[in-house]
């Protein structure tokens, strides 16, 4: 085989190899999208919830973005803290139902004040802080939101909810 | 082209288009097999025929069975339970399957770090084992997802999060597997894709790598003894039988490990016909409910080990400690540093770091399966969780010192 003609085919398996892998690269982005979830999913990310129903004391779940939503609001003799959601002169604790572990739904524990995680032994206080030593390594998540009024927007971020962020107080 | 003569029977003329005589003597009549084993040296084609038996459930339980979050519970529980002729007994099967395949594959593996049957040329059929049983642990927990109870919710809930990575956060990559916020209808339907065609199409490859990976370093045996396959292949074929110290895989072995299989389905059926209940979880046959969490969340025994190894400690370590188990047992034939293929009674303190080995992870998985809130039950799982993590370095300092046997003893 002459040189020229040697050079030729290099140029052919380099040209044929390199196409092909663009091709490859393409496909696996198509299948990384495909894997994406669906606009329809990201679109129904917004929920609106009405602070001014909440009983001091009493536990009430709402869903978003098919993830239970804490909302407690607090009597006066539990504990302030920077974390809570403040209207007037009411305070609440609002965060995500999903314990910072792996995701199982703590119960509330009227009498204490707590919440528990069943799969594993987590414990949250009533403003959401983890107890040190157990498997959760961060207090509950606090949801992007927003204040209108009594109400809450659920997936939007409001003023308070960026200065908790930039505080550290959630992720 | 290749010459061709009229063919006398099927055989011939099967002969002379895929040699098919050729490819009998390779797989079968000239593949020997030492005669120096026992009985759990069946598990391989035990495992091969409970495979079989889950395709062929599956095949049967796919008829019916409805991927869409509306409608998999009952199409299961109401569907196929009552409904379809028989469909109860194709589900029995198939969660019956699930269950004690793990039980084969555990034995299965151990009786392999018994006899030493991984290192010395053996390597690959380790490796591509081990292969094979993270592909089943994926295909059991994919398939546990589909009945699209409480349990399979929280399952997904809690496994699907494990990929968050601890304090790296990456809820990214978790939404992109389930396809959602939480596990939803696109969650259920790709986990069916895995469960139903993927993943099966990826053991079936590895099945067949791990039996080639088996042809040129043969079979190992009871003593782990050097045996010379020609000479014996020779004695064999002469009609010395008596005399040679192997047999071929079929008709001789596959007959053994046809009675053995018997013995097998025994149990097997039984538990199909009479005590289905042990591999259907209570909790399941409650419908899926992203607001409430079950009282207590375990996986099916068989992952309750490694459960157990993620959950006495904190997040990350608990999911470093968790990784490094799953990867560990794959480098067992290059932490072992001893030069002996021999049964673990002859090699000293290795056999009781195997026994040790054995019951920490029986412990394990009865700690794995009590509720998190007994403080002595978790500090028993504390300490069996660590004893398992330094099981890896202690193997390697008592083979590197472990005396070299005299061949042939």
């Amino acid at each position: 085989m002459g040189n020229e003609q040697k050079g030729r085919r290099d140029f052919m398996g380099l040209g044929l190899g390199l196409f092909t892998a663009a091709g490859g690269i393409g496909a696996l982005y198509a299948m990384k999208r495909t894997w994406d979830p669906l606009p329809s999913v990201k679109a129904a990310g917004f929920t609106t919830i009405d602070l001014s129903v909440a009983k001091p004391n009493e536990l009430i779940v709402e869903k978003w973005r098919g993830k239970p939503i804490f909302i407690l609001k607090k009597t006066a003799e539990m504990k302030a803290h920077d974390r809570d959601i403040v209207i007037g002169s009411d305070r609440y604790h609002v965060s995500i139902g999903l314990c910072t572990h792996l995701g199982c739904i703590p119960a509330y524990q009227k009498d204490n004040h707590e919440f528990f995680c069943a799969c594993h032994g987590g414990k949250f206080d009533a403003s959401g802080v983890n107890e040190p030593g157990l498997p959760p390594p961060s207090p509950l998540e606090i949801p992007p939101y927003k204040i209108a009024g009594t109400k809450l927007i659920l997936g939007e971020s409001g003023p308070e909810y960026k200065q908790m962020l930039d505080a550290g107080l959630t992720v | 082209m290749a010459h061709f003569e009229k063919a006398n029977n099927l055989n011939e003329w099967l002969d002379q288009r895929i040699g098919l005589n050729t490819l009998k003597r390779v797989l079968n009549t000239e593949y020997w097999i030492p005669k120096d084993i026992n009985f759990l040296w069946a598990m391989g084609m035990v495992l091969a025929a409970t495979f079989g038996i889950l395709v062929v459930s599956g095949i049967f339980l796919l008829m019916y069975y409805k991927p869409d979050t509306n409608l998999a519970f009952d199409s299961v529980n109401y569907t196929i339970m009552s409904e379809v002729g028989y469909g109860w007994l194709w589900r029995h099967i198939h969660g019956i399957g699930a269950s004690i395949v793990f039980l084969v594959i555990y034995i299965h593996m151990f009786t392999g770090i018994y006899y030493g049957s991984y290192k010395r040329g053996r390597e690959l059929i380790w490796l591509s084992g081990m292969g094979l049983f993270v592909a089943f642990s994926a295909e059991a927990f994919s398939g546990y997802m589909l009945p699209w109870g409480q349990m399979s919710y929280w399952a997904g809930m809690v496994i699907t999060n494990l990929f968050s990575g601890g304090s790296l956060e990456a809820y990214g990559l978790v939404e992109w597997i389930r396809g959602d916020y939480v596990p939803g209808d696109a969650y259920l339907t790709r986990f069916f894709m895995l469960h139903v065609f993927l993943i099966p199409l990826v053991i079936i490859g590895l099945i067949v790598l791990h039996f080639g990976s088996l042809r040129l370093p043969h079979v190992n045996n009871q003593e782990g003894a050097d045996i010379d396959f020609e000479e014996a292949a020779e004695l064999y074929k002469a009609g010395k039988v008596k005399e040679s110290k192997v047999i071929p895989f079929s008709p001789v072995f596959l007959s053994k490990d046809i009675f053995v299989m018997g013995v097998y389905f025994v149990l097997f059926f039984y538990l199909v016909f009479y005590n289905f209940n042990f591999a259907m979880d209570p909790v399941n046959f409650d419908p899926a409910d992203g607001l409430k969490t079950p009282a207590h969340i375990y996986p099916e025994w068989y992952f309750l080990w490694s459960y157990e190894i993620l959950r006495p400690f904190s997040k990350d370590v608990g999911l470093i400690a968790f990784g490094i188990a799953q990867a560990a047992l794959f480098f067992l034939p290059f932490i072992d540093r001893s030069p002996n293929v021999a049964p673990a009674h002859k090699r000293g303190l290795f056999q009781i770091w195997f026994w040790v080995l054995l019951v920490d992870m029986i412990v394990l998985t009865a700690m794995g399966k009590l509720p998190p809130t007994d403080p002595v039950f978790a500090f028993i799982g504390l300490v069996s969780a660590v004893l398992f993590l330094l099981m890896g370095p202690a193997l390697f300092i008592i083979t590197l010192f472990e005396k070299k046997l005299e061949k042939g003893a």
